[in-house]
């Protein structure tokens, strides 16, 4: 083919091939380490691995296996705790936004300062809340002591430890819903508040028959943050319990860990089959995020 | 405006607000004043059983020139900017070019590849982790800088495209008809006319992927094994088990660890946000 000949080719279809070379290198990157890895997870779930040695194939035993194991359990029902209580992020952010939203002097700083934890990375959360919660010199034990003359170690407790971890996880996660209401509440259509006014709608009744209905959207992306940061809950456990006492505030994500990432976790297969269950998990909550992003993109 | 603006509300209310503000504001970052105030308190103090009055005197230049001494802190905030800024860099830019296909092209399969990364995106970090280390693994880039930047760049590639892609669709389609029918190319529209427009879009995506990056703490601690490519947050994890009880160090460590994305926030202010609430108001 001659030159000309290939650039006429171009000339002629650069409008269709285009956009395919702008899409190859971030689809190639992102289907060699995040697309094919789930398929290549789903394979080893049905292989007994010990990362290094040959495979072998072990059909479903490893699923099998996980319903005999009662750390899957305990993984399983501290996930369902940390997805409920996770969720009181949406209305505390609520809460806080719209105690924030007004125009003293001052505000705009107050509101950055009430952000802040969800600035610092949730390794240094978990270490400052491990020393609140320390028992002998934390200052939550001494605020407890005070009230109930009793002290607790919040963390050496198993009755105790998976709250405490959840409510060092809420402190950032409020924050990142506040910031997402206060942009809600921005920009609500003054006029609606204002006819509300008018027909003499305030305090509650106006919060929840006006002013919820127009932050849908803020609510919305509130609860995916939310439901996605509850359930990919890792290092707060890591740092604050690494998963005691007596494995009482295992995740599934941190049991997948244990299994087949630390230092003595070899059991690929196992781990892999944990990695699929907490998938499985989140795929509901993934499509349902893509079926409503899908019909506004229909009606855009 | 909701709530009533405090302005309009009676001199008490305006009174109670202003005192109770500062105050709300103590309780919310009661543990972080908490773990400032002890990272300049000297060791002394712990011993002694004072947790929480006023520090018997000023050690902070002792306890933070003690942390960078005794711990290879320097090191792997080192890392930690070694591993972010290339991320940042190759995430934002690769985005620019999906996002702009996916928002400028109408072509079969354009939603299909969009809601690809956008579920990419979403998905747990285990269900990447095993293979993910194997790839790397064999590709010889176990426990290196660019292993873990590789697999950074790819990840956040899914989010950046969902931004960028969101962010070209409200610019202004009759530019790029008319540059076309002036029979400008592809790339040069791309790099001529988008490339300026999205200026504000790559800020506010570069502060969320350093925060994001600075911040991980899974991959650091799988992908990296030795001191030379560790980053600062599986870094504080080996130094919290070194110094067990110096809580004025772990604390001098933590507000050290900290600093980059908040500077970074404090800075950036209205990009961090403009990025964080993408979607929060329409739709």
């Amino acid at each position: 083919m001659s030159q000309h000949a290939q650039f006429g080719f171009w000339k002629k279809n650069q409008k269709a091939l285009a956009p395919w070379l702008f899409l190859a290198p971030g689809v190639l990157i992102f289907l060699l380490y995040v697309i094919i890895p789930i398929f290549q997870s789903i394979w080893i779930s049905f292989y007994e691995w010990d990362g290094l040695g040959p495979k072998t194939w072990v059909g479903l035993n490893n699923y099998a296996d996980l319903l005999t194991d009662d750390s899957f359990y305990t993984s399983l029902k501290n996930n369902v705790i940390w997805l409920l209580l996770y969720l009181l992020a949406i209305p505390a952010g609520l809460a806080v936004a719209l105690f924030l939203n007004q125009t003293v002097a001052g505000i705009r700083l107050y509101k950055s300062l009430f952000f802040f934890p969800f600035v610092i990375s949730q390794v240094v959360v978990g270490l400052i809340f491990t020393w609140f919660y320390a028992p002998g010199f934390g200052m939550l034990p001494h605020i407890i002591k005070a009230l109930t003359g009793s002290e607790i170690a919040i963390l050496a407790d198993d009755r105790f430890a998976t709250y405490g971890v959840i409510a060092a996880g809420l402190w950032p996660q409020t924050a990142y819903c506040m910031i997402l209401y206060l942009t809600g509440l921005n920009n609500i259509s003054s006029e609606q508040v204002e006819a509300a006014r008018m027909d003499n709608a305030k305090g509650w009744s106006m919060l929840w028959h006006i002013i919820i209905p127009q932050l849908r959207p803020a609510t919305f992306i509130a609860l995916v943050v939310t439901v996605i940061g509850a359930l990919r809950s890792f290092d707060l456990i890591s740092i604050m319990t690494v998963g005691g006492p007596y494995g009482s505030t295992r995740v599934l994500s941190y049991f997948m860990y244990e299994q087949a990432l630390s230092e003595y976790g070899t059991a690929m297969g196992y781990g892999a089959a944990i990695a699929v269950v907490l998938f499985a998990i989140m795929l509901v909550f993934i499509s349902l995020f893509i079926v409503r992003m899908l019909s506004q993109e229909k009606n855009a | 405006m909701f709530p009533k603006p405090i302005a309009q509300t009676s001199p008490w209310t305006q009174r109670a607000y202003k005192v109770f503000l500062p105050i709300a504001l103590i309780i919310w970052l009661l543990p972080l004043i908490g773990i400032a105030v002890t990272s300049i308190r000297p060791s002394a103090d712990l011993a002694a059983g004072n947790y929480f009055g006023m520090p018997s005197s000023f050690a902070g230049v002792e306890n933070y020139t003690a942390v960078f001494k005794n711990s290879n802190i320097g090191h792997y905030i080192l890392n930690s900017f070694r591993v972010t800024i290339p991320t940042v860099i190759g995430a934002v830019g690769l985005s620019c070019l999906t996002g702009y296909a996916l928002a400028v092209y109408k072509f079969r399969g354009n939603l299909a590849v969009f809601f690809i990364f956008v579920a990419g995106n979403f998905v747990p970090f285990q269900i990447l982790a095993i293979p993910v280390r194997d790839l790397t693994l064999k590709m010889g880039l176990y426990n290196t800088m660019t292993g873990l930047v590789l697999f950074h760049i790819a990840f956040q590639t899914g989010f950046c495209t969902l931004f960028m892609r969101n962010f070209m669709k409200a610019l202004p389609f009759a530019l790029i008809e008319s540059a076309r029918v002036e029979g400008i190319n592809e790339f040069k529209i791309f790099w001529y006319i988008i490339l300026p427009l999205v200026r504000p879009a790559m800020a506010a995506l570069a502060v969320l992927i350093f925060t994001f990056i600075w911040n991980d703490y899974f991959w650091a601690t799988i992908m990296a094994q030795s001191a030379d490519v560790r980053p600062v947050t599986a870094g504080m994890n080996e130094l919290k088990g070194q110094w067990k009880v110096a809580w004025e160090l772990i604390a001098a460590a933590s507000i050290i660890a900290a600093l980059p994305p908040v500077a970074m926030f404090f800075l950036m202010q209205k990009h961090f946000i403009a990025g964080l609430t993408l979607g929060a108001t329409k739709g």
